[in-house]
C-alpha cells in the first residue's frame, strides 16, 4: 500500500488494521446519532455572519475611493469569500450539512462563489480526491497534474519550473480549480476537445465565469459611480488574497513532509481499515486557534476531514484529540504543524522536487508494503 | 387593446429583468438569500409562518398560532397545511388541519396532539418557542364541506380527528345545516375543544354525542347507527383512527351509501422493516423489485438504470436523489425515512433499501 522505502505501518497486521477501522467507524457512528440543532444552528449562523459581512463590505466598498473605506472593504470581502468557500462552500458541497434536510443548505443544491461550478467540483473533488486520496496517477490533487510532488513521480525538464507554476495558481487558484475539475490539460492532449460531454462542462465553466466576472467587475465597480476604478481593484484584491489563502491550506492538507502517498496497485481490494489508513497517513493538519480553524473551513483538521468527509466541520476540532490518541496508540504519525511551518514545508518540497532526485532511486521501491496485501 | 393591456407585460418584462439583475449581482446566491436574513415572511419568499402562541389544549395536544408569510393565499375550513419544523436540526414535514376560520391577513391556527415518541407532534406540542419561524405550504386536501352545504350533516370524529371539523363548525356549518357530532376521546378532559363543542351544543348549534372510550370502549358502527338513527341519510365526515375509519367505510359501503361518506386518514399505511419493495424512478419510468439489503444504487443499476454515483459507500453524496414517495431504509442504521406525496426527501441511494413501495425522482 504504502509507496516509500521506509515503511511506517509495518508493525501493523491486517488483524490491527481491522481493528482500527472498527474504532473509526465507532467515533463516527457516536457523532451521527449527536448530530442535531447545536450544528444546525452553527452552520447557520456561520452562514449568516457570511451574508453579513459580504454585503456590508461591498457597502463600504460603494465608497472605495476613500483609501480607508477600501482598506476596510477590501479585508471585509476577502474574509467573507473565505468564509463562503471554506467553512461555507466546501463543506455543504461534501454533504456535511445534508443530513438537516433543508433544501437551502444543501449539496445537491449550493452554489458557490468560484468560477468552477459546484457539480463539476463535486465530481473531481469528492469522488476522485477522496477516494483516491493520495493515490499516485489516480489523485490528481497530487501536483493538480502540473507538478511533481513526490519523488516516485517521473522528473521532466518542465517541472524546473514549478515553483513559479505554483505561485501563478495560487494566485489564480479558482481558475485552476475549473481547468482542473474541466481535466483541461488531459482533455486537450488526448484531442477530446470535441467530446460533447466535455464541451458542455466547458460551457457551463464558461457562464460561470462569465457570472462571476460580470459581478465582481462589472456590476459592484458600476455601482460604486465615481469609485469605479478603486472597488474594482478591491475586488480583484480580496479575490487574490482569497485565492492565495485557499491554495495555502489546501497545499498543506497533502504535501507537507509526513505525508504518504500510495501507488496504483496498492488499493486493490482495500478493506475499510485499509482505506482509513490511507486517509490517516496521506494528510496534514494545521494547528492554531479558533479563528484559523474557522477560516480554513476547519480543513486544518485535514486529517478528520479524510477520515470522515461527511461529518460536520465544527466536529472535528472535538473528535481531534481522540483521534490523536488512536494514532499514538496504533504508532502512526499525526502529521501537523503551525500554518507558517506547514506552508514552508510544501513550499520547500515543490522547490526540491523541481530538480531531479538526488540519489538514483531504484525502481523496485513502488512494491506494496507485505502488511496490507496480507490482509 | 387597450392600454392596461400592453402596460401589464410591459411592467412584468421590467420586473423580470430588474430581478435578473439583481439575481446577477448576487450570484452565485439569490436576492432571497439575503432579503430573508431580514424578513422571512415578506412577499414573494418561500412560504412561511411565525409562532405567534402555544396555548395548551388538553393534557396532550396544543394549539399553534402562526403568522403565514404574505404568499399564503389562505384555505378552506378542513384542508391542512404541511409544516416543516427543524427538530433536532433536521427539517421534517408533517401536515395539519388547520383549526381557524379563514380570514384576510388573520393568523391561523392549527392543534396537535402529542404521540408518544412522535417526534413532530411532541415537539410541537411541548418545545416548540413562540417566534420560531416553520416552513408552510398553501393549504390543500378535499375534506372540505361542498357550497352550498347539504341540509343533513354527520361529523364522526375521534382524537385529534377532531380538527378538520373543528374549522368547519367555527366557520358555521351548523348555521344552514342540522349538523349532530359523534366524537370520540378517552375521556372528558381529552376532549380537544370540549368546552369551546359543550357551550356550542348548548346553545343548540348542533347534536353533541361525546363517547368516552376509556370507560365505555371504542365505538363500533353499529353503535354508531344506535346513536344516530338517520345516519345514512346524512352526508358524513369522518376523521380519526385507522380502525374507526375502516368501521366506518365498510358500514357505509355495506348500505350502498359509500357515496355519501368522506374520510380523511392522518397517517399513511405502515411499513414492516426489513422487507423490500418496489422501487419506482419516476422520470426514468422503470419499477423494478428490491430486496431490504440491496442499496436502491445497485437494484437500479441491475435493472440497467443509469444511476448519479460516486463513492459507493456513503461519503460522497454523488447519488443523492429525491425520494418523493413510500419508504427506504438507510442500511447502516436502520433508520426508516418515509414521505408522503409531495415530499422530496433526499436520499443517498447507495446505502439505502426499499422499505416497501417507494417513487424515487431520477
Ligand atoms: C391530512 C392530515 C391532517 C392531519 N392533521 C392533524 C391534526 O390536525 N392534528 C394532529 O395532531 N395530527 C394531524 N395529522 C397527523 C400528523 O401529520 C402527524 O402524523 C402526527 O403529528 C404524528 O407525527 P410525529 O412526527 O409526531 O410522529 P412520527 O414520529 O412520525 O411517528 C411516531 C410513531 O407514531 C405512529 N403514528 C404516526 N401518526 C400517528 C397517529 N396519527 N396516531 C397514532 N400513531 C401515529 C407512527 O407509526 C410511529 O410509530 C394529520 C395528518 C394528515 C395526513
Ligand atoms: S455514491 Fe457516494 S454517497 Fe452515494
Amino acid at each position: 500500500m504504502q509507496n516509500k522505502s521506509h515503511n511506517p505501518i509495518a508493525h501493523l497486521t491486517p488483524a490491527d488494521i481491522e481493528q482500527l477501522g472498527k474504532e473509526l467507524d465507532a467515533i463516527r457512528d457516536r457523532v451521527v446519532a449527536s448530530r442535531g440543532e447545536r450544528d444546525a444552528a452553527y452552520i447557520r449562523r456561520v452562514i449568516a455572519t457570511q451574508r453579513k459581512l459580504e454585503l456590508g463590505s461591498r457597502a463600504v466598498l460603494l465608497f472605495s475611493l476613500f483609501p480607508p473605506a477600501w482598506v476596510v472593504g477590501t479585508a471585509g470581502l476577502a474574509a467573507a469569500k473565505i468564509l463562503e468557500n471554506m467553512e461555507i462552500g466546501h463543506n455543504v458541497l461534501h454533504g456535511q450539512w445534508d443530513w438537516m434536510r433543508d433544501p437551502k443548505i444543501h449539496s445537491t443544491t449550493w452554489e458557490w462563489d468560484s468560477v468552477s461550478p459546484a457539480d463539476q467540483w463535486k465530481h473531481s473533488h469528492n469522488e476522485l480526491h477522496h477516494t483516491y486520496t493520495n493515490v499516485i496517477g489516480k489523485d490528481n490533487d497530487l501536483g493538480y497534474g502540473i507538478m511533481r510532488v513526490d519523488e516516485d513521480q517521473r522528473w521532466h525538464p518542465m517541472h524546473l519550473g514549478q515553483p513559479l507554476w505554483n505561485f501563478v495558481n495560487a494566485c489564480f487558484f479558482e481558475y485552476g480549480i475549473a481547468a482542473y475539475d474541466l481535466e483541461l490539460g488531459r482533455n486537450l492532449k488526448k484531442g477530446r476537445h470535441r467530446d460533447p460531454g466535455f464541451r458542455a462542462r466547458a460551457r457551463a465553466v464558461g457562464r460561470k465565469i462569465r457570472r462571476q466576472v460580470l459581478k465582481d467587475y462589472v456590476l459592484h465597480p458600476l455601482l460604486s459611480g465615481p469609485s469605479f476604478l478603486s472597488t474594482l481593484a478591491a475586488t480583484f484584491t480580496a479575490n487574490l488574497i482569497r485565492n492565495l489563502w485557499t491554495h495555502s491550506v489546501i497545499m498543506c492538507g497533502h504535501f507537507p513532509s509526513g505525508v504518504e502517498t500510495f501507488a496504483k496497485t496498492s488499493i486493490e481490494g482495500e478493506t475499510r481499515g485499509e482505506w482509513y489508513l490511507r486517509q490517516m497517513l496521506g494528510s496534514a493538519n494545521i494547528s492554531g486557534s479558533r479563528l484559523l480553524h474557522v477560516m480554513t473551513g476547519n480543513l486544518s483538521f485535514q486529517i478528520e476531514h479524510h477520515l470522515f468527509p461527511d461529518l460536520p466541520s465544527n466536529r472535528y476540532q472535538e473528535i481531534a484529540p481522540e483521534v490523536r490518541a488512536l494514532f499514538a496508540r496504533y504508532g502512526l504519525t499525526y502529521t501537523t504543524g503551525s500554518l507558517p511551518k506547514q506552508v514552508a514545508s510544501a513550499w520547500w518540497k515543490i522547490i526540491r522536487l523541481s530538480l531531479p532526485n538526488r540519489r538514483a532511486t531504484p525502481a523496485v521501491e513502488q512494491s506494496p508494503a507485505p502488511a496490507l496485501t496480507a490482509g | 387593446m387597450t392600454s392596461t393591456v400592453t402596460r401589464l407585460p410591459r411592467t412584468a418584462a421590467l420586473r423580470d429583468r430588474l430581478l435578473r439583475l439583481a439575481g446577477a449581482v448576487t450570484t452565485p446566491l439569490l436576492p432571497e438569500d439575503y432579503l430573508d436574513l431580514i424578513d422571512p415572511l415578506r412577499s414573494g419568499a418561500a412560504l412561511r409562518g411565525r409562532i405567534l402562541a402555544v396555548t395548551p389544549q388538553t393534557r396532550d395536544a396544543a394549539t399553534l398560532t402562526l403568522r403565514p408569510g404574505r404568499g399564503w393565499r389562505g384555505h378552506t375550513p378542513g384542508q391542512y397545511v404541511r409544516l416543516g419544523v427543524d427538530v433536532d436540526g433536521v427539517r421534517q414535514w408533517r401536515a395539519y388541519s388547520v383549526t381557524s376560520v379563514p380570514g384576510r391577513d388573520q393568523p391561523i391556527t392549527v392543534t396537535v396532539k402529542a404521540i408518544p415518541d412522535g417526534v413532530v407532534s411532541t415537539h410541537l406540542v411541548r418545545r416548540i418557542r413562540p417566534g420560531t419561524v416553520v416552513q408552510l405550504d398553501q393549504a390543500q386536501g378535499d375534506f372540505v364541506l361542498p357550497r352550498p352545504v347539504p341540509r343533513r350533516i354527520l361529523f364522526v370524529t375521534a382524537g385529534s380527528g377532531i380538527t378538520p371539523v373543528m374549522a368547519m363548525l367555527r366557520a358555521g356549518a351548523h348555521r344552514d345545516a342540522d349538523v349532530v357530532l359523534v366524537h370520540s376521546a378517552p375521556t372528558a378532559a381529552d376532549v380537544i375543544f370540549g368546552a369551546e363543542l359543550r357551550d356550542l351544543a348548548a346553545q343548540g348549534a348542533f347534536r353533541l354525542v361525546e363517547r368516552h372510550t376509556d370507560a365505555a370502549g371504542p365505538l363500533t358502527a353499529d353503535q354508531l347507527a344506535a346513536l344516530v338513527p338517520d345516519h345514512l341519510d346524512r352526508r358524513t365526515w369522518a376523521c380519526g383512527p385507522l380502525g374507526l375509519l375502516d368501521a366506518v367505510e365498510a358500514h357505509w359501503a355495506a348500505h350502498d351509501r359509500a357515496d355519501r361518506l368522506h374520510t380523511e386518514r392522518f397517517r399513511p399505511t405502515v411499513v414492516a422493516p426489513g422487507e423490500g419493495g418496489e422501487v419506482t424512478l419516476t422520470r426514468t419510468a422503470v419499477t423494478l423489485p428490491a430486496d431490504g439489503a440491496t442499496p436502491i444504487l445497485d437494484a437500479s443499476e441491475a435493472a440497467g438504470v443509469l444511476m448519479p454515483s460516486g463513492c459507493r459507500m456513503g461519503i460522497c453524496y454523488g447519488c443523492v436523489l429525491p425520494l418523493r414517495q413510500g419508504a427506504v431504509r438507510d442500511l447502516r442504521t436502520g433508520a426508516v425515512t418515509t414521505a408522503a406525496p409531495g415530499d422530496g426527501v433526499l436520499i443517498q441511494t447507495c446505502v439505502s433499501a426499499a422499505a416497501g413501495a417507494c417513487d424515487i425522482e431520477h
